[in-house]
């Protein structure tokens, strides 16, 4: 287990030298100068010359690289222009609501599309699967933006239930910290429900079309258990693989759930800093989250090891 | 004694009864036809723009301004510049389904080429694109097409552009993985012992027989690039008003969801059905092009 870990941590560096490299030639992409660019047109030229020595941009673009990749190994992500701070400072400020925010999203669709997808799957071809179908489809065809301000119309605006924006600060206890948090977490949560929801009904298909399945509903064992201890405990790897994937779509779909909501994670931080012209703190922002999604499906890698220790990843080319 | 194009005949036969065989399955497949209507009502509505709108999409009045739906002839109501949002959508139809074709095209294109490369030559070459793919997946889709339109500022060709990029990593695994299925099969072996070059192979004989992922993820990849075009000029990034698109309705709207929430509503209904027509469609064409990994 030991060795399969270390051998995993070695694969990572290869797929995170080319995050930082992608991010490094995009940047690089930025026409006319990046410093004034970075400035904005009112800067002076001392300003923009004091940047171009502090960015490095009179050094080879392959100086320029190693001293990034350099940064990065450091942790340092440079100093925001517009914030006054450093890039990690900010970022570490927002991550954890954004964390919050897409945990309980997470949570939610766990919640409903779990028993949705195993209803389907036992129900094959009834009106209930026809429904799950069509409302899963619904689910991944609505854009996140959207719902978000119809929740708002409905729910703070109609009817006043619900406050539309904002994230309760400390002093406003549980209750408000809960309400604020209903609407985005709901809208964040609907593309990995429809998603887990189809994995689920896909997966605990095949499995219940398994020759042991038949064995166990012949030796009169209940229904109920026959889904729950040999179909959908057989069901769950394909099901932790896309929880790790959809973590990808849960960061994207936060970007925007944050800016419908004014929730002030880091969605919010980098549509801040787009607007900003900030492109220091968008790249540190950017990178941060990339690392993340790769480190979560390391860890979604070991843990399906541990679920199913049969797992081999030595075959090569592999999927 | 068999004529010499017997064989070519029958084989001609066997094809036509299994693409009939497909349509059967598709069509009466109740969901995908519906999402075959939409799409072919939206494909509609953007070609005959000039003559579905009674309005020109970018004339200001101020005196017109949140006109609820119905009133003064605006079917769907007017927004705070008195522009006519019927009309705005209609034309906003143009723009969602030109990116949506366009960012599928280019990513498809991209994504084919490094697909066949990776999975044809194996060895070093697929290492380094896939290493170069999966450092891409990394990026969530939006946040990598946000990136780029923050490097190539807004504008449609570069908004077919961030998004068609952001696609290429999909595209490329998919056609890989074909690809590598479809290299096992004998008659490659026969073909290339024919004589048949790497191109020839590749692109007469390799590519047909990936079309089926192809197409069906190509369909969806419309789908969600038409919602990330909406997402980007949400944000601002995308296409710039006065010019209209769905994203930027909604985005303007937004600011008047208490007074005036029809801007809103209705701009987003547009986004929602046809990127419901084209999923619909597509898990359509899957399930009738292999029935049995119906998810």
């Amino acid at each position: 287990m030991l060795k399969f870990i270390i051998k995993r941590l070695i694969n990572l560096i290869p797929t995170l030298f080319i995050v930082a490299a992608i991010v490094f030639i995009i940047t690089r992409m930025i026409p006319g100068d990046p410093a004034s660019v970075l400035l904005g047109p009112q800067a002076s030229a001392s300003d923009v010359h004091r940047l171009r020595e502090q960015l490095g941009l009179n050094d080879s673009v392959f100086v320029q690289f190693i001293k990034y990749l350099n940064d990065l190994i450091h942790f340092n992500l440079g100093q925001s222009f517009a914030y006054k701070q450093p890039v990690l400072t900010l970022i570490l400020e927002r991550f954890p609501n954004t964390l919050i925010l897409t945990f309980c999203a997470f949570f939610i669709a766990l919640l409903v599309s779990i028993p949705a997808g195993v209803i389907a799957a036992t129900r094959k071809g009834s009106w209930m699967d026809y429904l799950f179908t069509v409302t899963s489809l619904f689910g991944i065809s609505i854009p996140v933006f959207w719902l978000g301000l119809m929740l708002v119309l409905l729910f703070s605006v109609t009817l006043g239930w619900l406050p539309a924006t904002g994230m309760a600060s400390s002093g406003d206890g549980a209750l408000a910290f809960i309400t604020h948090l209903i609407l985005p977490s709901v809208t964040l949560s609907t593309i990995p429900m429809a998603n887990f929801s189809r994995i689920t009904r896909a997966s605990m298909l095949e499995v219940m079309n398994q020759d042991y399945i038949t064995a166990a509903k012949a030796k009169g064992v209940s229904h109920f258990f026959v889904v729950m201890k040999h179909g959908f405990k057989n069901a769950l790897t394909p099901i932790l693989t896309v929880a790790g994937m959809e973590v990808s779509s849960l960061l994207g779909g936060a970007v925007l759930t944050e800016t419908i909501f004014s929730w002030p994670g880091m969605g919010q931080l980098i549509v801040e800093a787009i607007n900003k012209r900030d492109y220091i703190v968008v790249q540190g922002s950017v990178i941060f989250l990339a690392v993340l999604y790769v480190l979560i499906n390391l860890a979604v890698d070991i843990l399906y090891k541990v679920v199913n220790p049969k797992i081999s990843y030595d075959t090569k080319g592999g999927k | 004694m068999v004529p010499p194009n017997a064989l070519s005949v029958t084989k001609g036969k066997r094809k036509k009864r299994r693409e009939n065989l497909f349509l059967r399955r598709l069509f009466t497949n109740k969901l995908a036809v519906v999402g075959l209507i939409i799409v072919v009502l939206f494909t509609l509505v953007a070609i005959f723009a000039p003559f579905i709108a009674h309005f020109d999409p970018t004339k200001m009045d101020v005196n017109d301004a949140l006109q609820s739906p119905g009133q003064d002839g605006h079917l769907l109501g007017t927004d705070s510049y008195g522009r006519d949002v019927f009309s705005r959508i209609v034309f906003g139809a143009r723009v969602s389904l030109f990116v949506g074709v366009g960012a599928v095209v280019v990513g498809g294109a991209i994504g084919i080429i490094l697909g066949l490369i990776s999975g044809f030559y194996g060895g070093w070459v697929d290492s380094v694109i896939m290493r170069i793919m999966d450092g891409m997946y990394a990026f969530p889709f939006i946040l990598l097409a946000i990136v780029l339109m923050t490097v190539l500022g807004s504008g449609l060709g570069n908004v077919i552009l961030a998004i068609g990029i952001a696609n290429v990593p999909t595209f490329s695994r998919i056609v890989r993985g074909q690809v590598l299925a479809v290299k096992q099969e004998e008659f490659i072996e026969v073909t290339r012992s024919l004589g048949a070059g790497d191109f020839n192979l590749l692109f007469k004989h390799i590519l047909p027989n990936c079309s089926g992922p192809i197409i069906v993820y190509g369909t969806m990849g419309i789908a969600g690039a038409i919602i990330s075009e909406a997402a980007l000029s949400f944000l601002g990034l995308g296409i710039q008003p006065p010019n209209p698109s769905w994203g930027n309705i909604l985005q303007e709207g937004r600011d008047y969801l208490q007074v005036s929430p029809h801007i809103c509503l209705f701009s987003g209904m547009a986004i929602f059905l046809s990127v419901l027509g084209f999923n619909l469609f597509g898990d359509g064409l899957r399930d009738a092009l292999d029935p049995k990994t119906r998810v």
